[in-house]
């Protein structure tokens, strides 16, 4: 006796249909096809034109075809879905426009040899890109955010651990005033440690001012992600710790600092990468200056956004030139230390959602 | 029998059993507990300083240092008076941050819920990248940009807004110089804002309950009538907040609007017309040649931005903690 089997065949109704594809695909030849037409035979010109035009024509096209398809609820969600789209294509093309500049006309011009041998002390911006080049501000750059990073670090991860493990009767507060602080403009903090440091105490221009005036800016920075990354750590490890009778201090370093620790120094380079470009507090803080100064205590001190700032007020093409350069290398510098935080958050899991 | 134990020579002593944290612990907290409020007290150090540095200018000019329009130092061969008034930037810090958000809001809660409900698997990645590459470039290369780059596009649209929408009068122009506008300003600061705003968005997007979500599917919604009635109700408040929070960066932005606006010292409503005010940028240019009166003046410029931006920070943490929190 043979008994029929009954074979359901799986379906998938979320899944396109050829048919579907088909008026997709028949719908974007369209859009690009009656753009271009509406481009060459209205006196709507150029790429703005062309880009606007684009943009209208492939919503009206999804609505209409969706409406035609279903109805006008479907139209309403074709249509948006065109516009979120376009939002984030925004994005990409302003981000893709930056980048491609950045590389066009600041790595096509470089000039390696000079640029990390030499200072400008001898040398005019005017003067040929061969001439003279930012080793000063290389240096300059270095010691302002080392000095910086050496004094924002132990603040930003106490304060952290202030938030996350003492739970001081100031928490709370303290983590308001810290998100708040996080907006405090760059040249507010410039105009603070002007006021203090040489209003008030009477020194003249220096690295060190530079690297106080960038800690203001990095503190927040830091707090704020180390706060993430600590409160990460399950409370089963603390609890773990206390119960075998360590003392607080003792279970904060052996346990919860160390299972932190990728997470903490992703904090710090995020801190770094945050205030590496600022460029109005150096211009209250640190002089400029073209020659190497190697004292970061004392005499003016160039760096790599004021190298950029100097060269684009004077304008010239070749200054212009080197205002480019300079960009080149700091966004290099930028993407090193970025790649860095994403590497050691990515690593062992703790890591911002 | 007996046996006797050894006896020890003095009974062990208890430990004592307290709540009272032991010396180590004490200076750990204590140490810790200094790191934490300097971090408060810095806030309050810098508006005291700016104040304690800045106050002879606001009592020479009492109200006026808000609602004055002019900068002119005094020039004692003319018994001329200085006059510092910071009135005309305030107002044009505030018509670019405004403009900025009407043009980079729209975009950044677009490219959230583009990255939270519209994105394929495979692009996800790649586009929070770009919107964290994007964060990381420092305000001296958007400046850098937005002049050479930017500027000649934004011209040009500029001149086709004038052209067909010149009747209002924001669009009006009383003489035909396009560049270094408070719209084109607007606009770097748009691309400037679209991370932050994108971050906090998405992150409030997040936290939309998911059964809710599905509820919605469920009862046949289209994508767009889940998140009209589902998504936008719950993130409301949060994507104000965010929205706030750019606001406040694009107040206190210095050297990237410098370089893509003409500061002139007056009140205009034509945003397409090269001339704009913005605090921040004011005091950079000012700073190089003050003198000891101008650089008070300055100082409380400074602090006058301090405020206005911490007054936006506020509102908008406590708004986006607010959402966070329900």
């Amino acid at each position: 006796m043979s008994q029929s089997v009954l074979l359901v065949k799986p379906e998938h109704p979320w899944k396109l249909t050829p048919k579907d594809l088909i008026t997709d695909l028949l719908g974007a030849l369209f859009t690009v096809v009656a753009t271009l037409a509406i481009v060459g035979f209205s006196p709507l010109k150029g790429k703005l034109g062309f880009a606007l035009t684009l943009i209208f024509m492939s919503i009206i096209t999804a609505t209409a075809v969706s409406w035609i398809k279903k109805d006008r609820k479907a139209a309403v969600n074709s249509s948006t879905t065109v516009l979120v789209y376009i939002a984030a294509s925004f994005v990409i093309i302003a981000l893709a426009s930056v980048l491609y500049e950045i590389i066009r006309l600041g790595a096509s011009q470089l000039s390696p040899g000079a640029m990390f041998t030499q200072d400008m002390s001898q040398t005019a911006s005017e003067s040929e890109l061969t001439e003279g080049g930012l080793i000063h501000a290389v240096i300059g750059t270095a010691y302002i955010v080392t000095f910086a990073t050496v004094l924002s670090t132990p603040i930003g991860i106490l304060t952290a651990l202030y938030i996350v493990e003492v739970k001081g009767r100031f928490a709370g507060l303290v983590r308001f005033f810290v998100q708040a602080m996080s907006g405090v403009p760059s040249i507010v903090a410039g105009l603070f440690i002007f006021a203090v440091w040489m209003v008030q105490l009477g020194n003249a221009y220096s690295a060190i001012a530079g690297a106080f005036a960038l800690t203001v800016l990095m503190i927040p920075t830091v707090a704020r992600t180390s706060e993430e990354v600590l409160k990460l750590i399950p409370s089963d490890l603390r609890e773990a710790g206390l119960a075998l009778g360590a003392t607080q201090w003792r279970t904060v370093a052996m346990v919860v600092i160390p299972a932190a620790k990728s997470g903490l120094i992703t904090a710090v380079i995020l801190g770094i990468a945050r205030v590496v470009g600022e460029t109005a507090p150096l211009l209250l803080t640190i002089g400029g200056a073209d020659a190497i100064n190697l004292n970061p205590t004392q005499g003016n001190m160039s760096a790599f956004p004021y190298y950029v700032w100097k060269n684009l007020l004077i304008g010239s093409e070749n200054a212009i030139s080197r205002a480019w350069q300079g960009v080149f290398v700091l966004m290099v510098i930028v993407f090193i230390f970025f790649a860095l935080a994403r590497y050691f958050g990515a690593a062992k899991g703790s890591r911002r959602k | 029998m007996t046996t006797t134990l050894p006896q020890a020579k003095s009974a062990p002593i208890p430990r004592v059993i307290t709540t009272q944290p032991r010396f180590t612990d004490k200076v750990f907290r204590g140490v810790v507990t200094s790191g934490g409020l300097f971090s408060l007290a810095l806030l309050g150090l810098i508006g005291f300083f700016l104040v304690y540095n800045g106050f002879e200018a606001i009592r020479a000019a009492g109200l006026g240092f808000i609602t004055g329009f002019d900068w002119v130092d005094a020039i004692p061969e003319d018994g001329q008076p200085a006059a510092y008034g910071v009135g005309a930037m305030l107002y044009g810090t505030i018509v670019t941050g405004i403009l900025a958000m009407i043009m980079g809001v729209p975009i950044a809660v677009g490219t959230a819920l583009f990255l939270s409900y519209y994105a394929p698997q495979w692009l996800k990645k790649p586009m929070v990248v770009v919107v964290d590459v994007m964060a990381a470039i420092p305000s001296i290369v958007y400046g850098l940009w937005g002049y050479f780059v930017l500027m000649p596009h934004a011209e040009y649209w500029a001149k086709l807004i004038h052209k067909y929408f010149g009747f209002i009068p924001f669009f009006d122009m009383p003489a035909p110089v396009f560049t270094r506008s408070p719209f084109i300003a607007g606009l770097v600061l748009a691309i400037m804002i679209t991370p932050i705003v994108t971050a906090v968005a998405r992150e409030v997007f997040a936290q939309t309950p998911l059964e809710r979500i599905q509820a919605a599917y469920a009862l046949g919604a289209t994508k767009w009538s889940m998140i009209k009635a589902v998504v936008i109700p719950y993130g409301r408040g949060g994507v104000i907040g965010g929205a706030m929070l750019g606001l406040g960066r694009a107040l206190g932005e210095t050297v990237a609007v410098y370089t893509v606006l003409n500061l002139v010292y007056d009140i205009r409503i034509e945003v397409l017309l090269s001339a704009g005010g913005s605090v921040a940028s004011m005091i950079v240019n000012k700073f190089g040649e003050a003198d000891r009166v101008e650089l008070q003046a300055l100082m409380a410029a400074g602090f006058v931005l301090f405020l206005v931006t911490l007054a936006v920070n506020f509102l908008a943490n406590a708004i986006i903690n607010k959402t966070a929190r329900e």
